[in-house]
């Protein structure tokens, strides 16, 4: 089964939009929030979320399954899919 | 004010402190429209691959260019969002790699009254 595909990210950043176009290419389905458009308690709550996941409060974080990729990193997105 | 305007205002300036734009033009493009939105919606360019509080006090750190550029492009030769890089980058002297955050999580934080 395909695992479960997060991805926290910005809607201005170029890494996060990066790391969805690659996402798409390889037909992976995912959700996505962009953080920077919640305001208020959403983006406080979602904020706590990142938080326990990726310390560094830095975008794009990406969860797949049970592992957490900081950043757009290729080789980390592929092999947590399973290669 | 378009990107490319932008792009052509700060190029030979920051060129001139060592700091050149990404040679990949479309995502250096796409970043200073990003700083361009940034502009519109909290009153000041701060970093887009950064979640700005709305307070400019508290993202002062992160305004483009911002603090962790110097020492971003010194270590990685590129800064977090990859929109300055140095000549070494560049010219493939040295490897592309990923740059990791260098901002304190406590500034996101306090910025957000977290």
């Amino acid at each position: 089964m395909a695992p479960n595909v997060k991805v926290f990210a910005l809607s201005t950043c170029i890494h996060c939009k990066q790391a969805k176009q690659f996402l798409d290419d390889k037909n992976v389905t995912y959700e996505c929030v962009h953080v920077d458009l919640l305001t208020g308690d959403d983006r406080k709550q979602v904020i706590e979320e990142v938080k326990k996941v990726n310390p560094s409060l830095s975008f794009p974080t990406i969860v797949i399954g049970d592992t957490v990729i900081v950043g757009f990193r290729k080789d980390d997105i592929l092999t947590a899919l399973g290669g | 004010m378009t990107a490319q305007r932008l792009y052509e205002q700060l190029k030979t300036f920051q060129e001139s402190k060592g700091y050149f734009f990404n040679d990949d033009k479309d995502m250096t493009l796409a970043l200073l429209d990003s700083l361009l939105v940034n502009k519109e919606r909290l009153g000041y360019m701060a970093c887009p691959c950064r979640l700005a509080s709305g307070d400019y006090e508290a993202d002062k750190d992160m305004l483009c260019p911002c603090t962790y550029r110097a020492p971003d492009v010194a270590e990685y030769g590129a800064c977090f969002c990859g929109l300055y890089v140095s000549r070494a980058w560049l010219d493939g002297s040295i490897p592309r790699v990923t740059v990791p955050e260098r901002r304190p999580p406590e500034k996101v934080l306090a910025g957000l009254g977290l």
